[in-house]
């Protein structure tokens, strides 16, 4: 009673295999969750035309010379890329014990938190490109190019990363949904105590500290100055500093969680 | 800790020594001690909440041992947690899939995840399909399946990548009589033709009487009575006379212990259960005594003793209750 020699069976498959098998379930499952999809493609394309309708003119009158369109689009991508995440995904999983069902494979642990997040890069970057078709129907044009286009593109990726990480720290800690709505929260203070409306130095008393430790604030630099300024490498380094800087916390924190969640008990 | 041997498959596919797990005051396993051979088909049999889910978690590597040790083909679940999972497959009690998938997307990246190329894996789909006949629905997302279909694609899950000692935990509750039958065949022949080794639990009988080499008995977290169905009946020594009341009849039960050669009576619902060596020679008198007593009598069935009776015998509890129908539990006369 015993297999034959040529049986199938279980082998290690390696950590870049674990880590495409993760994230292509992931991917797959994006164009499924239109629910989610849609709405997070369509608030920033409405955020852009409702304030550069609302905004520009005054805009224009208190800063003459700005391009209010240019100067909004990065507000209205951070907000396409903010947030989106597989983590409720991840909630449902460790609810229904599909998580367990990984976990007692051979995979690749980190893989498990990797796939996901490279999942959401995709998404991420899927959704940043409508909104940049948008801003360039309005009339928006990068002073850096195609190449500032793609660096446009990297370093709002990594936002979303950086911001997500958050999330599935939450996740994996909770395996709560409601406690991955709580955390979306946290985008509040990112988004509206920083440079959102209005350029840094036109900022004062309480409000110009918060934004100046606020990454956003560097973050939406960097990429203003891609569409309006051109090779601003000083503006550039802030930006990606900011967001790494971001992006090495959270991340540290999801990894903790995973450790955490991983660990028998 | 050590492991038993450098060679896997020279190792028993499973062995505990010791084994205590503890949620806080409650003590959910109480020294288990036991060993599976490779290639046997292990039955863990004993009523809910007796320690038989958590057992299987903590040989799947999901919960370590409070104190004691596991061991699966030789490797500690503890310390050589990686090398476990390589050797085994899992159907947990509650059944795990992603509803967001088809169930051939969920199978085939199971397949990858233990490192099967695309050609294994369409060679393992194809025997798998039988197995758990879902024709086309296999094409259909998950979330649309019946809670059937779900239980039998979970099996499936735990078989993809052919593994060396398959825990199942009580792999046939909600399925219909049919699809149990089918289960059960495939457990048989997964044993036979691979050799694998299988280790079940239930909390149906009639499953452990069926499909077991040999049976543990749980109850309150320590293993009771092991060894094989025949054996354990034997054990018991006893046949079994089942009557079933119209009324409770309690005054009843002192006069049926009267009769010669009955060594117990015991209520169980509606049924009064009548312990004898020699059943067929207590049936008439058993008759006789209940109509003197005026008692209404729905039925008489003579049965040897079965699983039940031999935990009943070690723990003066059943666990018969629940059971399925068509399990053919017992052989009643």
């Amino acid at each position: 009673m015993t297999a034959p020699p040529d049986a199938i069976h279980a082998r290690e498959a390696g950590f870049w295999h674990d880590l495409t098998t993760i994230a292509s379930r992931a991917v797959r499952a994006i164009p499924r969750e239109k629910e989610s999809v849609i709405p997070a493609l369509l608030i920033p394309m409405f955020w852009l035309l409702v304030s550069v309708g609302a905004l520009e003119t005054i805009a224009g009158a208190v800063y003459p010379g700005l391009d209010f369109r240019g100067f909004q689009l990065p507000v209205a991508v951070v907000f396409a890329v903010t947030g989106v995440s597989r983590a409720p995904d991840l909630v449902i999983d460790i609810q229904n014990g599909y998580f367990d069902r990984l976990t007692i494979t051979p995979v690749s642990r980190p893989s498990l938190l990797l796939g996901m997040m490279v999942a959401d890069l995709t998404l991420v970057i899927a959704l940043t490109l409508p909104v940049l078709g948008i801003g360039w129907i309005l009339g928006v044009r990068f002073a850096s190019g195609l190449a500032g286009v793609l660096v446009f593109l990297l370093l709002a990726g990594l936002w979303g990363v950086a911001f997500t990480a958050v999330l599935y720290a939450i996740a994996l800690k909770t395996a709560n949904p409601a406690a991955i709505t709580a955390g979306l929260l946290l985008f509040f203070p990112f988004a509206f105590l920083t440079t959102t409306f209005l350029p840094q130095a036109a900022l004062s008393g309480w409000m110009a500290t918060a934004a100046e430790y606020n990454p956003m604030t560097y973050l939406l630099a960097a990429l203003r100055s891609l569409i309006l300024v051109g090779w601003e490498w000083d503006t550039l380094l802030a930006g990606f500093g900011a967001v790494i800087g971001l992006g090495l916390v959270s991340v540290s924190l999801a990894f903790l969680a995973l450790r955490s969640r991983l660990r028998p008990r | 800790m050590p492991q038993l041997g450098s060679n896997a498959m020279a190792a028993p596919a499973v062995a505990t020594r010791g084994l205590t797990r503890r949620f806080g005051d409650v003590v959910a396993l109480d020294g288990i001690d036991l060993e599976v051979s490779s290639g046997e088909i292990y039955g863990f049999l004993g009523p809910n909440g007796a320690g038989k889910s958590t057992l299987i978690r903590v040989l799947c590597t999901l919960l370590v041992p409070t104190s004691g040790s596991a061991e699966v083909r030789g490797f500690d679940v503890v310390a050589n947690r990686h090398e476990v999972r390589l050797r085994i497959g899992a159907a947990l009690q509650d059944v795990a899939l992603d509803p967001k998938q088809t169930g051939v997307e969920l199978l085939r990246l199971q397949g990858r995840l233990y490192g099967l190329t695309g050609p294994e894996i369409d060679e393992r789909l194809a025997e798998i399909r039988q197995l758990i006949d879902l024709g086309d629905a296999l094409g259909r997302m998950i979330s649309t399946y019946s809670g059937g279909m779900k239980r039998r694609l979970d099996l499936a899950a735990a078989l993809v990548h052919n593994p060396d000692v398959l825990f199942l935990d009580e792999p046939t509750s909600g399925l219909d009589p049919l699809s149990r039958l089918k289960v059960w065949s495939e457990i048989r022949r997964l044993n036979d033709e691979y050799g694998m080794t299988i280790f079940l639990t239930t909390q149906f009988l009639g499953e452990a009487d069926e499909l077991a080499d040999r049976v543990g008995i749980i109850s309150e977290g320590r293993l009771v009575a092991e060894g094989r169905p025949d054996a354990l009946k034997r054990s018991v020594g006893t046949d079994v006379v089942v009557v079933r009341l119209q009324e409770r009849g309690d005054g009843a039960l002192d006069a049926l212990r009267r009769i010669s050669g009955v060594r117990s009576v015991d209520r169980s619902g509606d049924e009064v259960l009548v312990a004898a060596l020699d059943g067929a020679a207590i049936v008439g008198p058993v008759a006789v005594t209940l109509s003197e007593q005026e008692v209404a009598v729905r039925d008489i069935t003579l049965r040897t003793a079965s699983l039940d009776d031999v935990f009943f015998d070690v723990t003066g509890a059943r666990i018969g209750e629940g059971e399925p129908p068509s399990d053919g539990a017992g052989a009643g006369t």
